[in-house]
């Protein structure tokens, strides 16, 4: 028995549609498999992770302001990833944008400076994502050098320029020696929307920022040679689009995304600048892109569902003692089957069995 | 004098996870399989090589359940990658993720545990030669059997029909297709030996390394193997002096924040990662005259019947 793919004579759109669902149905169904393996009552994990979070108000807050740097992040990777340019460093763009944005409220900090530090925190935050991510990219279209490997290891390179910053020039000299900086000021910190709540202005953002890539994407040129050239690069080159500059335009603009959820997580719901302030955002990002199948509504919703996810899993280490990593395990084994899936859209799956096909003489 | 060796016996130390890895991933890449997993296959094997050598007491033990691990790890992404005509790179980031999940699951029971580490080689009289005696008769099992596995690798490549037929794979695969080659099986073979070979440069780590396991202790080596398999154009021996150089690199930035030279020590943490940046960027320059990857890396193959 063989297991073979036979190309369909054009993309199946129901299987569009469904197989995110399909992908979600499996993964469950393996988590069940994975708890009652680590002694867990499957059900009741599952209720923990699925079902608890969305039961009372301050967890369905909570998951917005986890969705927030997700889904922002996800919808410039997916740009990127839609013009065949493989920008999986957006962790380190997160964090140089954290880091670029604190250092106005850093400087700042106790003098009477006005409402506008927020706004420049906000840009300078965008700016540097921005220009961190055209390192790849440069590297990628005047050189040639794989922008997987260079956007990836200027990750750890950023990961240790902050966690110098924080443990050194900028570190709270009344933080009891912990690497932070001091609280922001309340001009440095993003609103909340509602007064004693978790959500925060950032949720509108990301809202914008979806609905601003829907229309770039669906309603302009740029967005339609960003697809073309993803999807027909040849096809492109006939129509005098220009692949390079795509490169470094999706790169900046996801760039320029992931600062800004960087400085918005910083200023927003941790208040101040500390080593590990993204639990892995910008690579469970690349997840949400897929699983959105690179279209912005579509990536709103997963950004949601991932986010669940992470409240869920601190809720079911909590109450059931299930170990963290159970959420990165079920991430990865989600991104699996989702592009398992996807496979289903362009292939059909069959299953051949070669010894009646000698008996028939057709192989 | 002393110094020296000590520096000359951390490098190779510090070189051989990645020399073992990128080994791996260079047949896989020559097959025209961008595995972008080593990563996860790493720690993986990581996790159960300590595993396996705290529950049996045994190194080799434990190094072959790093093996097996890496390999099973690998078997995914080839169900995937080929099975299912995946995109590779994507794939490879879920194997990443996954591993890195799986490897934080299995390993949370023994965080904090020790074992004895790899036994040394050691022959009276040579290994008591100044200078060289410990760095060419005194190292532990897996630095020599990364140099002949690198050598058993090239003879493959180079030497044999079969290895031939894999770099045919790795060119051209609708020719090879065409010749009557089974080049999904192939490839998938290809790829259960990069993940054997992660898996097996995971386990050095907690086994021969440092006599502990801490989740994340790959810390970017899978990468940087990625990134040596560039930097060699897919030759071996190549490999051997780039897997070296950027084990010089890591034990230099070690030392110079031991003597206290007066760069903070994150900077000096941050070179091998700055390094491959570089020497990736430089590289790619200097090949104008067209690349010497292998011509069909990362395409995807669904033969027609």
């Amino acid at each position: 028995m063989q297991l073979v793919l036979e190309k369909r004579a054009e993309r199946s759109n129901t299987i569009a549609l469904v197989s995110p669902l399909i992908a979600i149905g499996l993964t469950i169904a393996t988590m069940i498999v994975l708890f009652a393996i680590l002694g867990k009552n499957p059900l009741l994990a599952l209720h923990a992770y699925f079902i608890a979070p969305l039961t009372d108000g301050y967890s369905l807050q909570e998951i917005a302001v986890k969705a927030t740097p997700l889904v922002m992040i996800a919808i410039g990777l997916s740009l990127c990833y839609l013009a065949n340019a493989w920008n999986i460093g957006a962790e380190g763009q997160f964090l140089i944008g954290a880091v670029a944005g604190s250092w106005i409220a850093v400087k700042t900090q106790g003098t009477d400076a006005g409402a506008w530090v927020l706004p420049a925190m906000l840009v300078l935050a965008a700016a540097a994502g921005a220009l961190y991510a055209l390192i790849p990219a440069i590297c990628k279209v005047k050189f040639g050098a794989s922008e997987i490997l260079t956007s990836l290891m200027l990750v750890y390179v950023a990961d240790l320029f902050l966690d110098y910053l924080v443990r050194g020039p900028w570190r709270d000299p009344h933080g009891f020696n912990f690497p932070t900086t001091a609280e922001f000021d309340p001009v440095a910190t993003v609103p909340l929307l509602i007064e004693g709540g978790r959500l925060h202005l950032g949720s509108i953002i990301a809202l914008l920022v979806v609905a601003a890539a829907a229309i770039l994407l669906g309603r302009t040129i740029k967005g339609f040679e960003i697809r073309v050239v993803g999807a027909a690069p040849r096809a492109a080159r006939f129509g005098g689009f220009n692949a390079n500059q795509l490169v470094i335009l999706t790169f900046a603009v996801s760039g320029a995304l992931a600062g800004l959820a960087g400085i918005i997580e910083v200023a927003g719901p941790v208040g101040h600048l500390q080593p590990g302030i993204s639990p892995g955002y910008g690579f469970t990002a690349i997840i949400v892109a897929f699983l959105g199948r690179l279209n912005p509504l579509g990536i709103l919703i997963a950004g949601l569902f991932l986010a669940l996810t992470f409240i869920g899993g601190e809720q079911a280490q909590i109450a059931m003692k299930i170990p963290l990593d159970v959420t990165k395990v079920f991430q990865g084994i989600l991104l699996f089957y989702v592009l398992a899936c996807d496979s289903l859209i362009l292939y059909r799956f069959k299953l051949v069995f070669p010894n009646r096909q000698v008996a028939r003489g057709t192989h | 004098m002393e110094l020296i060796e000590a520096i000359i016996l951390a490098v190779l130390a510090a070189s051989t996870p990645l020399l073992i890895a990128a080994t791996g991933e260079l047949v896989t890449e020559r097959s025209g399989v961008l595995n972008l997993g080593v990563e996860g296959m790493m720690i993986v094997g990581a996790a159960c090589g300590f595993a396996g050598a705290w529950l049996t007491g045994s190194i080799f033990i434990g190094a072959l359940f790093g093996i097996i691990a890496g390999t099973l790890m690998s078997l995914v992404f080839a169900l995937m990658a080929l099975g299912l005509a995946v995109n590779q790179v994507a794939t490879g980031l879920a194997l990443t993720i996954l591993g890195i999940g799986l490897s934080g699951l299995i390993g949370a029971g023994f965080v904090g545990e020790r074992i004895t580490p790899a036994m040394h080689l050691y022959i009276p009289g040579l290994t008591d030669i100044p200078l060289i005696g410990r760095v060419l008769f005194g190292e532990d099992a897996f630095v020599y059997f990364s140099l002949a596995l690198i050598i058993g690798v090239w003879w493959f490549l180079y030497r044999t029909r079969p290895g031939l037929i894999l770099r045919a794979c790795g060119d051209n695969h609708v020719s090879a297709h065409a010749l009557g080659y089974p080049v999904l099986r192939i490839r998938t073979f290809a790829v259960m030996f990069g993940g054997a070979c992660a898996g097996l440069a995971g386990a050095y780590l907690p086994l021969a390394y440092t006599p502990f396991f801490i989740p994340g202790m790959t810390a970017g080596r899978g990468w940087i193997a990625l990134a040596l398999v560039v930097f060699s154009s897919w030759r071996p021996g190549r490999l051997v002096v780039g897997a070296y150089l950027f084990g010089a690199v890591t034990i230099l930035q070690l030392h110079a924040q031991g003597w206290g030279v007066g760069i903070p020590s994150q900077f000096m943490s941050a070179l091998p990662y700055l390094a491959t940046v570089i020497v990736l960027v430089l590289l790619s320059r200097a090949r104008t005259g067209g690349s010497t990857a292998p011509a069909a890396l990362g395409t995807v193959f669904v033969p027609d019947r």
